[in-house]
């Protein structure tokens, strides 16, 4: 499968865990293609840099550069919007207004501990919201393929890169599986591919399992 | 109260040394023309609060390129590579925050307020040297106020009294770097007479700002370009 492929597959996973009135802030990456998986939910996107109700990008006669995205593309605002400046932007997110943010990761540790703001082996220069959204969104949900261009697994059992913070995610869904993190730890509820609990134990590198009893859903 | 001046007296209101605190996300909300007048004077060492140091060569990214910025605060530098590069020579300090803190420190800097805490970078490398405490049960650490000397913001419409309203997401951080300088500029797209503005959606009242300047660049496609 193309890793654009992927992608896509991983986005439209993510938005039907996506509720209808839902508020909800999309990260950069993977997570900015779940817009266009929404359908006709009434999910309402926030973008950090002080917009409520974010639209579909312009066509490019009619692109404002002063109306942009937290990724600095242009997009419109739909019936409904509103903008605000970045503390009050902020207060929505750290004061746990906002129903659901996805996030990029790097790494998510078995207890859903994640790192998605420093590249290893770079200079560390940029975090923009993410420890922001991290701590104060209701529901974290992170997207990635499951495993590096290296072919290291992304979900580990100890962070080796840096931390975004001490709060855990919910849910991480990825090209392989759907994770979901518990007061137990790590448990697969969904396989995205063919194959076994114990070939993707193998390919992780570490012992998966199921949670509960759910039943097998295949989402080939 | 006519607080409009022309651009080119800007100059005497910043000194070297100064801490210069920037409105703007990208270049979206970014004072340009007051930045182009700075990099015309031959202050230097300053240090300059925003999200970002400018981009594709416009804003502060070019008040960085002249050597003028000694130290920079703000919550995303790495997609400017000459700033990781002077970063990694030393020849540019750099105070990494992330957004919402950055956001909320002005804000708190222009209210009368020493600090706040906040659970956001709450064991992660960005809260070293921070001071943690719990409150309810959960850990926050402490994030200091931040204010500056002068304030250079970005607005889409003034009145001649410095009431300022604001475009779309050009919004972000002005309103809160309009409070925090002890010298406040805005530059604006349109300056407009007294009471032209309707009351109820001015955004920043007339007393944060201290003088007015027409902006010379206009949005042309996607880009910023200096027009007048």
């Amino acid at each position: 499968m193309l890793s654009q492929d992927k992608r896509h597959i991983i986005a439209k996973r993510i938005a039907e865990e996506l509720e209808d009135g839902q508020i909800v802030n999309l990260g950069v990456g993977i997570p900015t293609l779940v817009a266009s998986y929404l359908g006709n939910k009434e999910v309402y996107l926030q973008s950090e840099n002080g917009l409520l109700g974010m639209g579909p990008s312009p066509a490019e006669e009619n692109v404002d550069i002063d109306l942009i995205n937290a990724g600095k593309e242009p997009v419109t605002y739909l019936k409904g919007a509103s903008f605000f400046n970045s503390a009050d932007s902020f207060a929505l997110i750290r004061g746990g207004h906002i129903d659901v943010a996805v996030l990029g990761t790097l790494q998510v540790d078995v207890h859903g501990e994640i790192a998605n703001w420093a590249v290893p082996n770079q200079p560390i220069l940029g975090v923009g919201g993410a420890m922001d959204l991290v701590t104060g969104a209701k529901k974290v949900i992170v997207a990635a393929t499951l495993f590096a261009k290296d072919g290291a697994s992304k979900l580990v059992q100890e962070l080796s890169y840096k931390t975004s913070g001490i709060r855990k995610v919910d849910l991480f869904v990825s090209d392989y599986a759907v994770f979901k993190f518990t007061d137990e730890g790590v448990k697969v509820v969904e396989m995205m591919e063919d194959i076994s609990i114990e070939e993707l134990s193998e390919k992780v590198g570490f012992d998966l399992e199921y949670l509960n009893d759910l039943t097998l859903v295949s989402n080939k | 109260m006519d607080k409009v001046i022309e651009s080119s007296e800007l100059r005497k209101y910043f000194k070297s040394g100064d801490v210069i605190l920037t409105g703007g996300f990208g270049l979206s909300g970014t004072p340009l023309t007051i930045i182009d007048e700075l990099l015309e004077t031959d202050i230097r060492d300053l240090t300059i609060v925003s999200n970002n140091l400018g981009d594709l060569g416009q804003g502060l990214h070019k008040l960085f390129m002249q050597g003028k910025i000694k130290k920079a605060i703000g919550s995303f530098f790495s997609i400017n590579k000459e700033a990781v590069i002077a970063w990694s020579k030393g020849e540019l300090e750099i105070d990494l925050l992330p957004q919402g803190t950055l956001a909320e420190a002005v804000r708190c800097g222009g209210a009368g307020i020493g600090g706040f805490y906040t659970r956001t970078a709450v064991g992660t490398e960005l809260s070293k040297g921070k001071e943690e405490r719990e409150i309810d049960g959960e850990r926050y650490i402490f994030e200091k106020a931040i204010k500056g000397d002068v304030a250079i913001i970005k607005a889409a419409k003034a009145d001649r009294m410095g009431n300022l309203v604001y475009h779309t997401t050009a919004r972000n951080f002005n309103p809160m770097m309009a409070t925090a300088g002890k010298i406040v500029i805005a530059e604006v797209d349109e300056i407009v007479e007294v009471g032209v503005l309707d009351p109820e959606f001015v955004v920043t009242p007339y007393a944060y700002v201290d003088y007015v300047i027409q902006s010379k660049y206009s949005k042309i496609g996607s880009e910023y370009v200096e027009s007048r």
